[in-house]
């Protein structure tokens, strides 16, 4: 048998068993530094837009809060730090783990880079591109016990109108998005994707009501 | 397609992908609207109309049963407190320490720092 007929036999039983045992993540550390509650620090910005970090901000808090983890109120949580001398990201993240052990009393923070963020122009289209890598970080240890990407593109020109037939789920009809800002939706399925991803998202945390924290996978 | 019927599909896939449904574990309502306006349209979100937003969902998240969602009782605080309402503030960082225990280190530095003043 072919290297590639090998692949191929190979790829639907990859794909079927996706929701039994897959772990090509190391989920070792994270098990072991399993956080209960998670500061979400407004992300450093490498993109041109200067909006993104907020933007980003603003569509975290639910999938991570969902997946079963306390998540600090991140506008407070920007507010204080500003009150405390920390006028933007950069500052906020120069900040030890220490400290923010010592005042948030946060088992992990989740520290973010946007790398792109934007509408980018083709020829007979736009995308809506979001790229942003993520580090889940215990604040007792130091220990990186996450690390991911939020990335999505939304293209003009290509429909997922097959998918509109599917059921709309309780939680999120309640969201209603009137804001003309494609980025705002596109960062909410990228950070959807980052953190429930089956192979590489966050595990199931401790208020997660299907399985016990950290033992399903 | 508008981008929340975009969202609310994948969100839905991403969910349900799962292999088993899940209901969800709390009710959202206008909470991170209200976190999206506040930095992008904050014409839209100025502390009156947070605070009874927020107030409305709690009402409606008791009226049905179901969970208000982590950091929403410490934001309504948070902009009570910033209006001087020092009581009301202090009744909702309470509740969130009462419904999240996790929030304890940090609301506990808040309050300390409200009765200072």
């Amino acid at each position: 048998m072919s290297r590639i007929s090998r692949l191929l036999g190979l790829a639907p039983v990859l794909l079927t068993a996706a929701c039994a045992t897959m772990e090509p993540h190391d989920y070792t550390a994270y098990r072991e530094h399993m956080p209960r509650s998670i500061l979400v620090l407004p992300p450093l910005n490498e993109s041109v837009d200067v909006n993104a970090s907020y933007v980003w901000l603003s569509t975290i808090t639910m999938p991570v809060a969902e997946r079963g983890y306390y998540v600090f109120p991140v506008a407070v949580v920007d507010a204080f730090m500003k009150d405390n001398g920390l006028p933007g990201p950069d500052e906020m993240h120069s900040v030890s783990l220490q400290k923010l052990r010592e005042v948030f009393g946060a088992d992990a923070v989740l520290y973010v880079v946007i790398e792109d963020w934007g509408q980018k122009y083709v020829v007979l289209s736009s995308n809506t591109v979001v790229r942003a890598r993520a580090r889940l970080v215990d604040t007792a240890t130091g220990v990186e016990i996450w690390q991911g990407r939020a990335d999505f593109t939304e293209s003009s020109s290509s429909g997922s109108s097959d998918l509109l037939t599917m059921v709309i789920s309780a939680a999120l009809e309640q969201i209603i998005d009137s804001t003309a800002d494609a980025t705002h939706g596109v960062a909410r399925q990228a950070n959807y994707l980052m953190v429930y991803d089956e192979r590489a998202g966050f595990l199931p945390g401790p208020r997660s009501p299907s399985t016990d924290a950290g033992d399903s996978r | 397609m508008r981008p929340f019927a975009i969202f609310a599909v994948t969100a839905i896939a991403v969910l349900s992908s799962g292999c088993a449904q899940r209901t969800p574990l709390y009710r959202w309502g206008e909470y991170e609207s209200l976190v999206y306006d506040m930095y992008m349209r904050p014409g839209k979100a100025d502390p009156t109309t947070q605070i009874a937003k927020l107030n409305e969902d709690i009402e409606r998240a008791n009226a049905e049963g179901q969970r208000v969602p982590p950091g929403l009782h410490a934001h309504l605080g948070y902009l009570y407190y910033g209006q001087g309402q020092l009581d009301a503030a202090y009744e909702q960082f309470t509740i969130e320490k009462t419904l999240f225990p996790e929030s304890t280190v940090f609301v506990d530095g808040v309050l300390a720092r409200m009765k200072k003043q």
